[in-house]
């Protein structure tokens, strides 16, 4: 049971605020944000996204910038208001197309509409877009998607690849084409996120692939869908660590730790062919999530060397090796490496004839920055820095610079092998032939060397 | 047309800003109130739009409210709604022009469209307005027989609406029997999760003024209601699902059949996306299998990966919320994530409030076969960018190094953190040396070597710097310098701002006079001078207390300073046990975020439904320090009560008996106010009752004074109470009991050290606790603390007791709480339990 529900852009402004049940005293929203402004002194700490104050419970999840707020003063279940919270920012972006501070202004009104049947004197009555359809009358006002920075997930497909179509994914649920009818197309992103930490001497400490399949479907009439995975997957690792590594490696089978379902898949014939049936409700959900600890190739390989190099001066070398096919290429690139706390000066050597390549030394807190448009698969490239001390080093360098983190995209990759196989949609007609966009992306959650 | 640009430039809702614009918003509605031209709907869109974005970034419109009502009569759904939720917000405020609104509202309640009706229900139950009461009533009621699921959906709510703003009314239409009605029969899932919640609600709030609201309560978790919605859990939408399962929890089987039935019914809930459905399913499964310890460690092992897998998919506010209970888990039962360390490692972008959850279970996870690779990686972070996360992960290697495992490894990489020379983790490292050396004075030898070395001069935080000087004080025979160190920081006592430090300085000083008295001799000197001119109080009175025992006699002074040390066994926990169950308790709740109980957090009108169990008498404290606070007063009663002659202490039991627990069997007799013979007729045994009251008065105040011992009390005179040596009580019984009965006695006392010595595993005291006719239904805990709860029964009729049970071997002594079928005789059972227990490791 929730008392409040708002939207605060970055700079705390109310863009919508709703009072459900007239419990929690008016100021909230400036209290929270002063609250989440100076959570600690020194503003290094980032506020919780729970908290109490003076007996009022402030939730938050941050979405494209803008702060989804809850508040209540019941000791109500803290994953529910979250999860609450995400999926109301959900429905929102499905009817808007695209979520931000701007398409937020502009359709206040059909947000309002929205959260009126969502929620309900603090009860949740339903976040299913399918549903709200039929009690929501507002039509969406439609922002450019051209003119905004791309952002979520779903955002990476828009840069630089012709094969899909950019903007179907910010399309509301309920505008029309401007032909006046719907395309009838259905997406199926399999979203993998990586971490994996590698030891000084470069063997893989620990390593994990969290998977999402996601889908948002436009087809007319909710046909029923059948999603086929790999057929030799397998879930649940029987008896052993978890990180009991080279049993399975190399067999090719595909083995997840664990994984969940949304509440439309039905798993009937799951066990005996790895095959998903589900009606797709409108709008963007996940179909499954997964977890994986099972080894995979890591896609980059990191080595990094730190040397002292006379008198308050040391040499740092990085490389980076694309361990994926050359047909594949890596987007969004950036490896940063924090510095020795007295570094004052870095003097950068690019490769010859490197393209798409920048360097930064980040003096305010010592960090160094490089960053690549795109790594083709195969190719390697190094960095070499000059860092000049302002005083004696004591002791071992390598101690107190590092670890070297990745962050990166790589569309058409996915580092666990789980694919669909096919995605088959119930006919209606012989001439039935629905767009299918099955696409795969892998991205960077935690990719650490140590040194 | 986006929102007003006037809402960047003027934010604060506090300035004084839009008063022009909102006049001329009033004039150009008047203008479109009558009109019927064409394309007036859109015009009167584009200004309520302007209106509704004032009154969101906190711009008053109210003075619109004439003009709006004027707007809204009108087709347009969309502007309806506008209207309806403009309406909804000022209402209260303009309560005689709310007046107004009810009319058209009335009407649309009557609309052919479903969606209109439910639309004008829900604004008009959301009115709040005390004279407008009386025109919900009569649109309420249809709508709860409404055909349309929806506007029964809003009906629902708009009952509960209006019992918020008046009870009374609401009662007394005899709503809440409709909702039940509705709750059981309806077709439609939404309505149904409707009725229960608003019904929940409810009766919790009429449950303290009225039995039969307490009852109807408590109807909703009986058997076939819960059954009913058990069936049907996967019709509901999953926000339903999760009140459903809330309401399970609470629900007590008859038997373990049961019990699995319902958590075969819900296993595939755990598989569920949405967070929020896994973890009500979680609690279900733990709160079901408490009586089954074997089963019970079986549902940790299986809503392990479920929980694992929600941290690491969605958002990171979510996986949060879920990292906070597997964080209580791994508490709980740390041997059963041994394996599973690596996913506690911290990742280096992660949130500091994430780490530190990650690093506490770690250091709990840590046994003898993974210590080596957790440590290591626990280093890594000793050098991360982020210091305060730097510093926890030092501190979690100490904790471990406390642990007992590997020490040795250990001591070694704390001592390299000495030698990193950077300046917090010096500090945090020179705290855990010294935690190390108070449980290991055998490493004494390697961790002096190093912290010799460690100049005074460069740690600066007080607590390191306080540890650095007891090192000094303690180790002064060792450490070579040790004298001449402390001599001058005693040079520099005008510079040390911290009390604590100059404290632990003065001390140090003294330890190590006893120990080199010529090197130090000076430095006393000058230290008692410094401190008895000292402006804060503790360092002054602790100079002075010093001296005097110096200039009485000096070996006195040693034995007192500098007595021989005993290695400390066990750091003292921060959280009681009592605080901790009542926690996993409340599973699923923000008693798991912020770890503590809700009644730190919540007052009680909002502790709403996870609290459902708060009166059951599940657990007996009212507040975080009322330990203490109850144990003095049950002092206080005692002290009276032994004050008292006998014919007083009848008096005060007749006038003032709800005080105290033990005064409970007096209760009849006193009423009946008849001559003392009658009396111990009336009872059984209340003589030996009012003997027993006096004596564990008695035994409460030696207690306090830490000299009670059970074996030299005297042996209480032969009760008339006899126990069923065979009695029989299933686990689910128990638990159901234990809900319902309220604490008839909570008790404290010491256990003899004998006792302590044989208590090496509960089965021993099970086995002698048998030999007296009180039977083990649960036990568990770990050297030094260990649960009990016993049960047993009269042999003359099937009245039973039941008894929890804490007994803590290092302090050596028993905490219980007695509940009884029989309440008037719990005081004599509470004897009997207490002799049975103290005779326990007798020969």
């Amino acid at each position: 049971m929730i008392s409040q529900f708002f939207v605060l852009s970055q700079r705390g402004d109310n863009i919508v605020f709703r009072d459900y049940r007239g419990e929690v005293p008016k100021g909230s929203a400036e209290i929270f944000f002063r609250k989440v402004k100076f959570w600690k002194q020194d503003g290094q700490e980032e506020a919780p996204p729970i908290f109490n104050v003076d007996g009022v419970n402030y939730f938050h999840v941050k979405v494209v910038g803008l702060f989804f707020v809850a508040t209540t003063r019941v000791n109500v279940s803290p994953s529910l208001v979250l999860e609450l919270l995400q999926r109301v920012a959900r429905v929102i972006k499905d009817y808007l197309g695209v979520l931000s501070e701007d398409s937020f202004r502009k359709n206040f009104v059909l947000v309002y509409e929205l959260l009126d049947e969502v929620i309900d004197f603090g009860y949740v009555q339903t976040t299913s877009t399918e549903v709200l359809k039929s009690y929501v009358f507002n039509e969406p006002i439609v922002v450019d998607a051209a003119r905004l920075q791309p952002l979520g997930p779903a955002a990476i497909f828009m840069q630089g690849n012709k094969r899909m179509p950019g903007t179907a994914i910010t399309k509301s649920v309920v505008a029309n084409e401007p032909g006046g009818r719907k395309r009838e197309e259905i997406f199926v992103d399999i979203i993998e996120k990586i971490s994996v930490t590698f030891s000084s001497s470069g063997y893989i400490l620990t390593s994990e692939i969290d998977g999402t399949i996601q889908m948002k479907s436009y087809l007319t009439g909710n046909p029923e869908i059948r999603l086929a995975l790999n057929e030799d997957l397998s879930i649940g690792r029987g008896g052993g660590s978890v990180y009991d590594y080279g049993s399975s490696y190399g067999a090719g089978a595909v083995i997840l730790d664990d994984c969940n379902f949304h509440e439309s898949v039905r798993l009937d014939s799951f066990d005996m062919d790895r095959t998903l049936a589900l009606v797709p409700p409108d709008g963007e959900f996940p179909v499954m999530n997964y977890r994986m600890t099972q080894e995979f190739k890591p896609p980059f390989h990191i080595n990094c060397l730190i040397e002292e190099a006379g008198h308050l001066k040391a040499e740092v070398v990085l490389k980076i090796r694309a361990e994926f096919p050359s047909n594949i290429t890596a987007n969004t690139v950036v490896v940063e490496m924090p510095l020795l706390k007295y570094t004052i000066r870095a003097s950068f050597e690019l490769e010859p004839g490197a393209v798409g390549q920048r360097t930064d030394f980040k003096e305010a807190n010592k960090k160094l920055e490089w960053d690549l448009k795109k790594i083709v698969g195969g190719f390697e490239h190094t960095l070499r820095a000059k860092l000049t001390f302002s005083q004696e080093s004591h002791g071992n360098i390598t101690k107190e610079a590092g670890p070297v983190s990745m962050t990166f995209t790589i569309p058409m990759y996915n580092a666990s092998r789980l694919q669909v196989k096919y995605l088959q949609i119930a006919k209606k007609s012989s001439s039935y032939n629905p767009y299918r966009w099955v696409r795969y992306v892998t991205q960077a959650n935690s990719y650490v060397a140590r040194i | 047309m986006p929102p007003p640009v006037q809402s960047q430039r003027s934010p604060s809702p506090s300035q004084p800003s839009g008063k022009s614009e909102v006049s001329d918003l009033k004039l150009q509605l008047r203008q479109l109130a009558g009109s019927r031209a064409p394309g007036v709907d859109d015009s009167k869109r584009e200004l309520f739009k302007k209106v509704i974005s004032y009154m969101t970034i906190g711009i008053d419109v109210s003075s619109l409210f004439g003009e709006m009502v004027m707007c809204s009569a009108t087709s347009d759904v969309v502007l309806k709604k506008m209207c309806y939720l403009y309406v909804g917000n000022y209402a209260k405020v303009n309560p005689d022009l709310a007046l107004l609104t009810i009319n058209f509202l009335q009407r649309d309640c009557r609309d052919e469209d479903p969606m209109i009706r439910g639309l004008a229900l829900r604004s008009l139950s959301s009115l709040c307005v005390a004279n407008l009461v009386e025109y919900l009533v009569g649109p309420l009621g249809s709508g709860l027989k409404d055909g349309n699921a929806y506007v029964r959906m809003v009906a629902v709510i708009g009952v509960l609406k209006l019992y918020r703003f008046s009870s009374s009314t609401c009662i007394d239409a005899e709503f809440p029997s409709i909702l039940k009605h509705l709750m059981i029969n309806d077709s439609d899932t939404h309505v149904v999760a409707n009725c229960l919640s608003a019904l929940q609600e409810i009766w919790s709030a009429e449950a303290s003024a009225s039995d039969e609201a307490l009852r109807e309560r408590e109807a909703l978790i009986s058997k076939p209601i819960i059954y009913y919605l058990l069936n049907r859990i996967k019709e509901f939408s999953e926000w339903a699902q999760c009140l459903v399962l809330e309401l399970v929890t609470k629900y007590v089987p008859s038997d373990t059949s049961e019990v699995f039935d319902i958590m075969n019914l819900l296993e595939d809930r755990l598989q569920h996306a949405n967070g929020a459905v896994v973890l009500a399913t979680a609690k279900v499964f733990l709160q079901l299998t408490l009586s089954m310890s074997d089963v019970h460690h079986k549902v940790y092992e299986r809503i392990k990966a479920p929980m694992l897998t929600l941290v690491s998919s969605g958002s990171p506010e979510q996986s949060y919320a879920v990292l906070s209970h597997l964080h209580l888990l791994v508490m709980r039962a740390p041997y059963i994530f041994f394996s599973d360390y690596k996913h506690f490692y911290c990742q280096y972008n992660e949130p500091s409030y994430v780490k530190r959850l990650k690093l506490e279970m770690l250091t709990a996870v840590a046994n003898e076969s993974n210590t080596y690779e957790i440590v290591t990686e626990l280093c890594e972070y000793a050098a991360n960018v982020d210091v305060p996360i730097a510093r926890e992960s030092i501190r979690a290697v100490g904790k471990i190094a406390l642990q007992q495992y590997d020490v040795n490894a250990i001591v070694d990489r704390l001592l390299q953190f000495l030698e990193m020379e950077k300046d917090y983790v010096t500090a945090e490292a020179l705290v855990l040396v010294k935690d190390l050396l108070r449980k290991y004075p055998q490493w004494s030898q390697d961790c002096i070597a190093v912290v010799g070395n460690i100049s005074s001069k460069t740690v600066q935080e007080p607590k390191a710097k306080a540890a650095l000087i007891w090192m000094l004080g303690e180790y002064s025979q060792e450490m070579q310098d040790a004298p001449y160190v402390l001599e001058s920081l005693v040079e520099n006592w005008e510079e040390e701002h911290s009390a604590e430090v100059r404290l632990h300085l003065l001390t140090a000083v003294m330890k190590c006079f006893f120990k080199r008295p010529p090197e130090t001799q000076n430095a006393l000197g000058a230290a008692l001078a410094a401190c008895v001119a000292d402006f804060h109080q503790d360092v002054h009175d602790r100079a002075l207390f010093y001296y005097r025992m110096l200039q009485y006699n000096v070996s006195v002074a040693e034995r007192v300073v500098n007595p021989p040390k005993q290695a400390v066994s066990v750091f003292a926990d921060t959280q009681s046990s009592e605080i901790k169950d009542r926690i996993f308790d409340e599973f699923n709740s923000l008693s798991v975020v912020y770890q503590k109980p809700s009644y730190m957090f919540t007052d009680r009108e909002h502790r709403g439904q996870i609290e459902f169990s708060d009166e059951l008498g599940h657990l007996s404290i009212g507040g975080e320090p009322s330990e203490n606070v109850v144990s003095a007063q049950r002092v206080d009663e005692n002290d009276k009560d032994l004050l008292l002659t006998t014919s007083e202490k009848e008096e005060a039991s007749g006038s003032s008996n709800n005080g105290s627990a033990y005064a409970s069997p007096y209760d009849n007799s006193s009423a009946s106010a008849v001559g003392s013979q009658t009396r111990a007729e009336s009872e059984i045994s209340n003589q030996s009752a009012t003997g027993y009251s006096s004596q564990s008065a008695s035994l409460g105040i030696e207690d306090l004074l830490g000299l009670g011992s059970p074996a030299a009390a005297p042996a209480p005179p032969s009760p008339q109470l006899k126990l069923n040596a065979v009695a029989a009580l299933d686990p689910s019984t128990f638990q159901q009991k234990w809900r319902q009965l309220p604490v008839a006695l909570s008790q404290e006392y010491s256990v003899s050290p004998r006792g302590v010595a044989a208590l090496t595993a509960p089965q021993a005291l099970i086995r002698h606790m048998q030999s007296h006719s009180i039977h083990c239904i649960a036990s568990g805990g770990q050297s030094p603390s260990f649960k009990f709860f016993f049960f047993t029964q009269k042999t003359e009729s099937s009245s039973t007791y039941l008894v929890e049970c804490i007994i803590n071997t290092s302090s050596a002594n028993a905490q219980t709480k007695i509940k009884a079928d029989d309440q008037s005789t719990s005081e004599v059972f509470s004897t009997l339990f207490q002799s049975a227990l103290s005779k326990f490791g007798n020969p």
